[in-house]
């Protein structure tokens, strides 16, 4: 769907983004990942001519983006900022409102996306509606800026850091419900981060980049498990433990769970194909429950598991990856 | 004009008065400043766009507000001509600094990334500027309008200097007569605009960010309407319009006698004495109040309507001596007498003519003159002792001295000491009375009005008779000050209504009379 190729970036003499290619499908989620000045922000920019490319060709659907004048290219894709930036002087319909009025959309269609929105990113509309920016909180504010992004339903969505600006407390909150609004689901997403959490979390491929190179891009667990370089392997060495935790699905150690004999039964069910840091978030999610044993199942088949099985598993699953 | 009179009942006896000059205040002020902003506002945009040029823009507003004010106004007179026009424009360049300054600094401090969000949902560059950048930059240029009305508010009292109306008329006028009721009459009210002004607009700059819409309404609708007030004076009006000196407004022997003994009705406008006569030549102005033998009367081609109710005293031109001088040297009397009777109006017009307009030297033009009436002789060069001569500070009174200082050199055995340029009346006077000069030539009205300060009654009964109110100085200056008269020279320079030759000729107005007339016919 946006498909980069040999892209460049010069400013008088500095490279800021040197010879990228690279491909997001219809739905993916590609997270643009790495310290600042990478040039992660201006590949984005130049997906919707916020910056134009020195050279190299960018395509959405097969049709060069330079066919459309840039006011109606970005009109078509949804855009979050950092810093939210929405316009103090409008209220929160009116900034929701600003693209379905460019598009010259009719009043009760605006009116009920905007309500339909309100109450997808829980600020149910009689409270939030008439409020102004500064009168909200960051995750509101935040949440306020997706709904701006998402109001006229583009195909396509570019997020530029755009939990930066938060606590690791809101933050972790939000992305949680990222993660779970159906219409980003469907979308083509791609999102820049310097947080590595973060983009594992939301990433289906990552992009590592550094000095305007794309050093790595590969689904998460390819980045960890078989890093490029020194390069890859270090930036992710600090939580190496976690993200494995949260790349490991429950399906890919399913034959490694050894069974635990039913002590008590506990109606709590987690699909398979939940990561492994997700099933022990889960059981210890309560202190009085966390001893016990939960039941996953694939294929309608059942494994009851604890910490420790849960544990053992991954240590086996790890032990026979080829560069583990 | 009693002096004891209090500031509120001035007030209240001008009130028609003071009330038009408010609106025309009000009405100069913001037609201006609307203009300024029409004009500064867009430029602000532009220069907030092409950064390279601020720099040259903001300069040049700056420079424009280090020019005095007064200058300013004397700039646009060649080029505007006088009354409202110049006027205006000066406000309005006045007023550009803030505007444009602010509008910049607004624009240019709109927070990026709020600017990076409307680009990026596809709003034009126009969008963007009207939608988002405006709007919040709204407090910022009210902030520089609201320092652009109070500034205006004060230069326009200025205005009045070229006949653009406004407060200033009761200022300048106040000043010039040393009456403080009619200055504070002015300036009270033109310190309350300023300050109902500033509190106005501090107001709608309150209505924050998210009202910028009704800020900008309201703004416009207050500048509007208030532009609209400069319109309402000139609704009426006369068929001629007259133009007087600040001075002169507020005379007895002035407009106030010509609104006494006349009755004339005309819409006057104040004028600094600078630009009357030429404003008067340029069909600006019909009738002026001008001195009888300026020279500027035979460079425009104007005339002296005959005051036919007299009510302007005679100004006859003579040297005043100390009497102790006279007796230390008497034969200075008989030497300063050889002008009189020899120069009457028309030829010390004439004099003032070549000296003020065609830039001669008095002295050349002192001994031209000599020369002509076969009074030039090659001085003495004695040695028999000093005598000091004093002037005033304009043209005729050079001119007179430099043919006393001639005559006196040819005729007697003194050498001559002038201190010309002596600032007015009052300082010429005492220094004479100090004994720091011995003569200087003054006039018969200024001395029977402003140095003996004659009570009314007296001046009523004297003053249609010139050769009445020269007894009554000479005797009055001898009592009380040992100070001779000599001689009348022959002109009057006394205050006049002039009007243009060929307007006088068109509709047969010779006296002040006739021009009443003229006036209120139909």
């Amino acid at each position: 769907m946006i498909n980069l190729q040999k892209v460049s970036k010069f400013y008088s003499n500095t490279k800021a983004v040197d010879d990228i290619s690279f491909e997001v499908k219809e739905g993916e989620t590609l997270v643009l990942l790495g310290t600042s000045g990478c040039g992660k922000t201006t590949t984005l920019r130049m997906i919707n001519r916020l910056t134009e490319p020195t050279q190299g060709i960018i395509q959405l659907n097969q049709i060069n983006i330079l066919n459309q004048s840039p006011e109606e290219l970005r009109r078509g894709i949804g855009y979050v900022l950092q810093h939210h930036g929405l316009f103090p002087h409008y209220t929160v319909a009116e900034n929701i409102a600003i693209v379905p009025r460019l598009m010259k959309w009719n009043k009760p269609r605006i009116e009920k996306r905007t309500d339909e929105l309100l109450e997808k990113l829980h600020l149910s509309s009689a409270n939030y509606r008439s409020l102004y920016p500064d009168q909200l909180s960051g995750g509101q504010q935040q949440r306020v800026g997706l709904a701006r992004a998402l109001a006229a339903e583009p195909p396509i969505l570019l997020m530029d850091e755009p939990f930066g600006a938060l606590d690791t407390v809101t933050r972790r909150s939000i992305r949680k419900e990222f993660r779970e609004l159906d219409e980003l689901r469907r979308k083509t997403i791609v999102m820049v981060t310097h947080d590595v959490q973060e983009a594992f979390e939301l990433g289906d491929r990552i992009c590592l980049m550094d000095k305007g190179k794309i050093v790595q891009i590969g689904k998460p667990a390819d980045l960890l498990f078989s890093p490029a370089n020194d390069f890859v392997r270090s930036f992710m060495q600090q939580q190496r433990l976690q993200l494995e935790l949260q790349v490991i699905k429950l399906a890919d150690i399913w034959d490694m769970l050894m069974p635990v004999e039913l002590k008590v039964r506990i109606e709590k069910e987690i699909p398979a194909d939940s990561s492994v840091w997700a099933a022990l978030e889960l059981l210890s999610e309560d202190q009085h429950s966390s001893d016990y044993l939960y039941i996953t199942c694939k294929d309608n088949r059942q494994k009851q598991l604890d910490i420790s099985s849960l544990m053992a598993a991954f240590a086996h699953y790890k032990t026979n990856l080829p560069n583990g | 004009m009693d002096e004891q009179q209090s500031l509120w009942s001035f007030m209240m006896q001008q009130s028609g008065k003071l009330l038009e000059q408010t609106f025309q205040h009000i009405g100069l002020t913001f037609i201006s400043l609307f203009l300024s902003i029409l004009i500064g506002v867009p430029l602000g945009v532009w220069i907030s766009d092409k950064q390279k040029y601020s720099g040259l823009i903001l300069g040049f507003a700056g420079i424009l507000q280090t020019i005095p004010s007064i200058a300013l106004l004397g700039f646009m007179i060649p080029l505007l001509g006088i009354g409202e026009n110049p006027a205006i424009v000066a406000l309005m360049l006045y007023a550009f600094l803030p505007i444009i300054r602010n509008t910049y600094t607004g624009l240019t401090g709109v927070n990026s990334s709020v600017i990076d969000a409307a680009k990026g949902m596809g709003m034009s560059a126009s969008q963007i500027l009207l939608k988002v950048k405006l709007p919040l930059a709204m407090p910022v240029i009210l902030a520089g309008i609201r320092t652009a009305t109070v500034i205006n508010v004060g230069v326009a009292t200025l205005a009045a200097y070229i006949g653009a109306g406004g407060l200033g008329e009761f200022i300048f006028g106040g000043i010039a007569l040393n009456n403080t009721n009619m200055i504070l009459a002015g300036a009270i009210p033109a310190a309350l605009l300023a300050i109902l002004f500033d509190f106005l607009l501090s107001k709608v700059q309150k209505l924050n960010v998210k009202k910028a819409r009704t800020a900008t309404w309201a703004v416009s609708v207050l500048l509007i309407v208030f532009s609209s007030f400069y319109l309402l004076p000139q609704a009426y009006g006369s068929k001629m319009l007259a133009g007087f000196t600040p001075e002169f407004m507020g005379r007895s022997d002035g407009y106030l006698g010509l609104k006494d003994k006349y009755d004339l009705r005309v819409r006057t406008v104040v004028i600094s004495d600078a630009v009357m006569y030429k404003a008067a030549y340029e069909s600006k102005l019909d009738v002026i109040s001008g001195y009888s033998t300026d020279g500027r009367l035979k460079a425009y081609d104007l005339v002296v309507l005959q005051d036919d109710k007299t009510i302007f005293p005679p100004y006859y031109a003579a040297p005043i001596v100390r009497l102790e001088i006279l007796q230390k040297f008497p034969e200075i009397g008989p030497v300063l007498n050889l002008l009189s009777g020899i120069i009457n109006d028309s030829i010390m017009t004439e004099l003032n003519y070549r000296v003020d307009y065609l830039k001669q030297s008095p002295e050349k033009v002192a001994k031209d003159f000599l020369i002509d009436k076969k009074l030039y002789k090659e001085p003495r060069n004695g040695n028999k002792g000093v005598i000091r001569m004093g002037s005033k500070i304009f043209g005729e009174q050079y001119i007179l001295i430099q043919m006393y200082t001639m005559l006196m050199q040819a005729n007697t055995d003194l050498k001559v000491e002038t201190k010309t340029g002596l600032g007015g009346t009052k300082i010429c006077f005492d220094a004479l009375t100090n004994n720091q000069i011995d003569l200087y030539p003054e006039y018969t009205g200024t001395g029977l009005l402003v140095i003996l300060k004659t009570p009314a009654k007296i001046v009523e009964r004297i003053i249609s008779n010139k050769d009445s109110v020269f007894n009554y100085v000479q005797q009055e200056f001898s009592r009380r000050y040992q100070i001779k008269w000599l001689r009348p020279i022959g002109f009057n320079n006394a205050y006049a209504l002039m009007m243009r030759r060929k307007q006088a000729e068109d509709l047969k107005i010779q006296t002040i009379s006739q021009l009443k007339m003229y006036i209120d016919k139909d």
